[in-house]
């Protein structure tokens, strides 16, 4: 019973031929064979999950039968969420968050809950307080981050999707260095109530699968106006599967004329460069577009970011839930909670933030990000008034060895530099596997402006349809 | 414009971290550099430029203010490090003041 295909999954399903205890029973299997050294998982609850497929009534729901795991940010009730931090190692929800009720009404059972970066800061996954999970097709190196968890289970064959969440390229980072699909929704399409917040307006869920179609069908159940988000868009449900065969004939591609190259990998621009030119051979035409102010992203996000999770991760304070330290006065007992409870990856954004916002350096800092961010949102709406999709690389090199990066701050954050922008943005964007090198693979990001999901579920669905390089095993996954 | 281990001793006091030396002596540098790059931002003519708090205009939701279930004490309890008689119980908020 192969994990990598929801759509098969449901068909399978519906004509009866296995069940949905059948598919969670093969998807805890393959948790106990490959994720003792996959280390995906952070909390697997086995007769929850098989208590849940058994109640699940064959061909009930557009996902009914389907396994899948969330990330450990995303509130599931009366199971342990920690957003992979000291500060919530045992905290039990007493609610769901909205995706993951919207999971369960659509039949999906929920197989665990998956590591990421602590509070879902950082781009390897290296910062969870619990595990290090490795990257499938090369058990050295990282998976990526901050959802690397989600991108790790399904790469490995253990789930056909998950949902992570994206606040600078969390959810098409990780996708692109394990060779998955990824998606991150436009800002607003998917309620963010009960993700544990980060950066509030830059927050988005979205799932992991092996093909934009399968994408398509977890984002016919997850999507929609949610009165518990504040911030939820109040636009008409849609079928995000309607424009998958439309194929790219007439289609118009931009490419970014002087996209930053500093740190970019020659053959991941190569392999890049030959999925364009795949899409070319199906009929889009290609344009040149400009996007002057991407050179500014990564310094406005790591404001803006910081800044807001400052402010967010105030709540963590010791007194309603969390860990909360011994201390004789109410605010030492605060700033020892805090101490203890937090790793370093977030208590150095913490202090940007905090500095970010302190009186003195409001204007100099966090009101100019905000200025400059206005400037990169309009860079896109020009942008895409010439052209349909904007195809770029995901990230500037394929997944880097453990440590790397870890002791260089700034090093890591210009990772991000390709998929930061569409946060600020609020725009659409997935990462499309489109190659490998050396044995690791490569992602295409396909990005399209505010709720053209379709287009880009299109664009990439053409683009698997031809894309022709070989695929290897990876070497942490269910054997097929 | 550079950050001193008393600077992130002070926005650590601001943010309510105690922060050990060890972590100071390892921040300043760190931060001093992201905030350089930052500073890139500093060369841009901005002037003008309304800023963005967030990618599209919305406008804040209020609904009616009526009564509707909500959490059990006891769930909305459930996670609390200490409770008393259904309440959450702290350290004195004082020092060396009464008690809770």
């Amino acid at each position: 019973m192969k994990l990598n295909s929801v759509k098969e999954i449901l068909a399978s399903v519906h004509k009866g031929e296995t069940t949905a205890a059948d598919w969670a029973k093969a998807s805890l299997d393959a948790v106990r064979k490959v994720d003792g050294e996959l280390e995906a998982f952070l909390t697997v609850d086995e007769d929850a999950a098989l208590s849940r497929a058994k109640a699940t009534t064959t061909g009930q729901g557009v996902l009914a039968g389907v396994p899948y795991a969330l990330k450990d940010n995303i509130c599931t009730q009366g199971m342990l969420t920690t957003a992979a931090s000291r500060i919530l190692e045992n905290y039990i929800p007493p609610y769901n968050a909205t995706v993951a009720n919207l999971l369960n009404d659509a039949g999906g059972v929920l197989i665990g809950k998956t590591n990421l970066d602590e509070f879902a800061m950082g781009s390897t996954t290296e910062t969870s307080a619990f595990k290090k999970t490795k990257n499938p097709y090369a058990k050295g190196r990282v998976p990526g981050g901050s959802s690397g968890g989600s991108a790790a289970a399904v790469a490995a064959g253990i789930v056909p999707f998950a949902l992570g969440s994206d606040t600078g390229g969390s959810i098409r980072q990780p996708a692109a260095f394990c060779g998955v699909f990824g998606l991150k929704p436009t800002y607003g399409r998917v309620s963010r109530y009960g993700l544990i917040a980060f950066a509030s307006s830059l927050d988005q869920i979205g799932p992991f699968t092996n093909t934009a179609e399968d994408a398509a069908i977890v984002m016919n159940a997850i999507s929609g106006y949610d009165k518990y988000d504040s911030t939820s868009a109040k636009v008409e449900r849609e079928d995000f599967t309607q424009d998958l065969e439309l194929g790219v004939k007439g289609l118009r591609i931009g490419i970014v004329r002087n996209l930053p190259e500093e740190g970019l990998n020659p053959a991941v621009k190569q392999a890049v460069d030959a999925a364009i030119r795949k899409l070319e051979g199906e009929g889009a035409t290609v344009v040149e577009v400009d996007l002057p102010h991407s050179e500014y992203a990564v310094a406005t996000y790591y404001l803006i970011a910081p800044a807001e999770a400052s402010s967010n991760l105030s709540r963590y304070d010791g007194v309603r839930f969390g860990r909360r330290a011994e201390a004789k006065s109410m605010i030492d007992m605060f700033e020892q909670s805090r101490s203890q409870g937090f790793g370093m990856e977030v208590k150095r954004r913490i202090i940007i933030g905090t500095y970010a916002l302190s009186s003195g350096y409001y204007d100099a800092y966090y009101k100019r990000a905000q200025q400059m961010r206005t400037l990169i949102r309009r860079d896109y709406e020009q942008a895409f008034e010439q052209c349909d999709v904007i195809l770029m690389p995901t990230t500037p090199t394929t997944a880097f060895p453990f440590g790397e990066k870890s002791d260089d701050p700034l090093a890591m954050y210009l990772n991000d530099i390709y998929t930061i922008p569409a946060n600020l943005a609020g725009i659409p964007g997935a990462s499309v596997p489109c190659g490998f090198v050396d044995g690791l693979p490569v992602g295409l990001q396909v990005l399209a402006k505010p709720f053209a999901e379709r287009t880009i579920l299109r664009v990439a669905h053409a683009y698997e349809q031809v894309r022709d390089f070989s695929w290897p095993q990876p070497e942490l996954g269910v054997a097929e | 414009m550079k950050i001193t281990e008393e600077t992130v001793s002070h926005v650590a006091r601001l943010a309510r971290l105690a922060m050990p030396e060890a972590e100071r002596s390892l921040l300043a540098p760190q931060l001093n550099d992201i905030l350089e790059y930052a500073a890139s931002l500093q060369q841009v003519d901005l002037e003008g430029v309304p800023p963005t708090s967030h990618p599209f205009e919305q406008t804040n939701v209020l609904r009616e203010d009526e009564v509707r279930p909500s959490l059990s004490r006891d769930a909305a309890l459930a996670n609390a490090p200490e409770t008393e008689d259904g309440q959450v119980r702290v350290p004195a908020v004082l020092e060396g003041g009464g008690g809770a």
